[in-house]
């Protein structure tokens, strides 16, 4: 029993940083149908970034986060103008083309700046124990910080007059360019968004994981889940989306071997499609 | 009368650029592939610097001796991205474009097994290193030779050594879902078996997990004492670290290929007591036939590199000692000749024995080198890497917490 305990709190925990890195996935998708494929490689930009004001500056990692996160959002705007605002409202097959050839290109930079040897960003916090298990205060630190940003993301599109744009936008594009929205503006600030997003989600994954400019297509393939299972252009489902997904990790991996876990993810994902297309949080306001 | 010259001429030039009639009569190429990139790198770039010191160390003192020429040693290698499908292409091309004479392995059983099937394609001898599954060498190839212990043998001593210390230890085997590391756990979950061990936990793992969490939880639960296990570099220190973070509170963990590495020590707390299966340490003190000792060989690929070798770089430097002691045994690069000199050879060299099975049902495999465990050890406040078994070989008393 409190094996089962111990899997699930640690899946929780983790499905949080999943859900926030799938928030950044849906929330351009929501916006402006674009699915970014270049998802997995900002997310390891997100631990890269992280790793240099660290471990080469020398700054808490914590301390650190800020910074990261502001650089996020500048390099999501500068990327939308560059890869994807041309393509917008063109085929699907454009904005997919267009951003897996950021995310090749990304990769091939990494590889050729970092090779693909794995890196790490030591951090050390108190962790807490119980009936032999031990929960680090890294994941503790993880999901609340991912929960913070999903709240102020929550409070950014549902309380401010730019979020009420964003939704404008993302409900009927020309209807907000009638009512004055400067709707161009609104998708590169969008995209912004959910780039910033991906690099949180990666700074705390590197607070937890090792990783290579490698590691991106796991945590991509896993936000495409996660994106499914709370709803496509839903962020707030999102979030739950991950947490729910690290639940059902962590209630079956003490049963079965957990080499198995991508074929339940996956058999899920194809499940939710058919039977809940929504998502299942499509309760959840959009 | 202009045609006919200028076809001449066209004929002249294609037959002197060439490839094979531009190549150097005093060159022998050796073709190989590299995990430059990938989730192999840094295994495969440790074995490709033991390559380039012996190529190094032989075209410095004027190349191999054959009869009264020399041949000076060329390189010819390609980055595989650590992909099965990049190998078969680029092996082909080493054989067909590039003309390599000789073939090394890439890094790894599964890719090795790989470059297997091309190699014996057309004819050509590979010396396998970093390449210890049996299997390759039981499909009947013919000049294939393999230069580490076998599999079977990785964790066998490891598992002797616990045994040594605490019969009723309660073993956990947690080992990468890849063919190497599933034919050592195999192996040795059927020897523990046999030694009538308790077993406890049996679970395989994606090479690209970064999460282990999950199978920490298991591993408490089974209150093992022992994990035998792991797979290479990125997985294996991954799961060192986590284990620590997560104090699964093990008295004895033996992890393969990472722990090996110079690198691994820089997992500080998380790295100490941590013993791994080792084809070589620079502690060993063989009496070598030909070549320098493994001091010697320490110090000349640290003063190259600035780090101590571990086994992946002397493996590499020890398949081209062997492929050089068999060229000048034979006094020539023919190379049916040279596998006939390799079916024949029992040398011992800085790497240890050297024999290969000459039988057709696993021909080219790996019988006379024997396997170390060594272990991270902290003294006076530095890690160190000291040989724990068999016991003839240890330099310092196994650590158990």
């Amino acid at each position: 029993m409190a094996e089962i305990l111990a899997s699930v709190i640690d899946g929780v925990l983790i499905g949080a940083v999943y859900g926030l890195a799938a928030m950044g996935l849906t929330l351009i998708w929501g916006v402006m149908n674009v699915i970014n494929l270049s998802h997995g490689a900002i997310i390891v930009l997100g631990m890269f970034a992280l790793y240099y004001f660290s471990s080469v500056l020398g700054l808490n990692p914590y301390a650190a986060s800020p910074i990261v996160i502001v650089i996020g959002f500048v390099a999501g705007v500068l990327l939308y103008w560059v890869a994807v605002h041309r393509v917008i409202g063109r085929p699907p097959l454009m904005s997919l083309l267009s951003t897996f050839a950021v995310n090749m290109v990304l990769i091939g930079l990494g590889t050729a700046f970092w090779s693909t040897s794995p890196y790490n960003v030591p951090v050390s916090l108190p962790s807490v124990s119980w009936e032999g298990y031990t929960y680090t205060g890294t994941h503790i630190m993880a999901a609340v910080i991912a929960a913070v940003i999903a709240g102020l993301l929550y409070l950014l599109l549902y309380r401010t007059r730019i979020g009420k744009a964003i939704r404008a936008v993302s409900a009927n594009r020309a209807a907000a360019e009638l009512s004055g929205i400067p709707t161009t503006q609104m998708l590169a600030l969008s995209f912004g968004l959910g780039v910033t997003l991906a690099f949180a989600s990666g700074m705390l994954i590197a607070t937890l994981f090792p990783f290579t400019i490698l590691s991106g297509g796991a945590y991509q393939l896993k936000s495409f889940v996660v994106t499914v299972l709370g709803g496509l252009g839903n962020p707030g489902g999102a979030l739950l989306g991950g947490i729910f997904l690290g639940l059902i990790e962590g209630m079956a991996t003490p049963f079965m071997p957990v080499s198995w876990m991508p074929m339940i993810e996956f058999t899920l994902f194809v499940i939710v499609l058919i039977a809940f297309p929504r998502g299942i949080f499509s309760f959840s306001r959009t | 009368m202009q045609l006919p010259r200028l076809c001449l001429v066209a004929v002249a030039t294609i037959a002197l650029t060439s490839p094979a009639w531009a190549a150097d009569n005093d060159t022998l190429t050796v073709g190989f592939t590299v995990s430059q990139t990938g989730k192999l790198n840094t295994d495969s770039i440790a074995q490709m610097r033991g390559f380039d010191l012996w190529r190094d160390q032989v075209n410095a003192k004027g190349g191999i001796k054959v009869g009264d020429k020399a041949y000076n040693i060329k390189f010819v290698s390609y980055d595989d991205e650590s992909q099965n499908g990049r190998v078969q292409q680029l092996y082909t091309r080493l054989i067909t474009q590039d003309n390599a004479q000789f073939l090394f392995s890439p890094y790894s059983s599964g890719l090795t097994a790989t470059a297997a099937i091309i190699s014996e394609q057309y004819g050509k001898v590979m010396l396998t290193t970093g390449a210890a599954e049996e299997k390759t060498y039981e499909l009947g190839n013919k000049d294939l030779f393999q230069i580490y212990s076998p599999a079977a043998q990785y964790l066998a001593g490891a598992l002797r050594a616990l045994k040594e210390k605490d019969p009723n230890a309660k073993i956990a085997f947690v080992y990468e879902d890849d063919p190497f590391s599933k034919a050592v756990a195999h192996a040795t979950l059927d020897l523990a078996k046999m030694e009538h061990m308790t077993i406890v936990l049996d679970e395989a793992y994606s090479g690209s997990t970064m999460d282990f969490g999950p199978i920490i939880n298991k591993i408490i639960a089974s209150n093992a004492v022992a994990l035998l296990g792991g797979g290479h570099y990125a997985d294996g220190s991954t799961l060192a670290r986590q284990l620590h973070d997560q104090k699964a509170n093990l008295k004895w963990v033996t992890l393969l290929v990472a722990p090996d590495s110079p690198k691994f020590a820089e997992l500080g707390a998380a790295a100490t007591d941590i013993s791994v299966p080792s084809q070589w340490e620079p502690q060993v003190r063989f009496k070598p036939d030909f070549g320098p000792t493994a001091q010697e060989f320490t110090n000349a690929f640290n003063t190259k590199y600035g780090v101590d070798p571990g086994y992946h770089a002397a493996g590499g430097y020890a398949a081209g000692l062997i492929l050089q002691h068999a060229i000048e045994q034979v006094g020539s690069i023919d190379p049916a000749k040279v596998a006939a000199a390799l079916n024949k050879m029992d040398v011992t060299t800085m790497f240890g024995r050297t024999k290969f099975a000459t039988d057709a049902k696993d021909h080219g495999l790996q019988i006379g080198h024997d396997m170390v465990l060594a272990q991270w050890q902290l003294k006076d406040g530095k890690l160190t890497k000291e040989v724990i078994w068999p016991a003839a070989a240890k330099t310092a008393d196994t650590v158990m917490n």
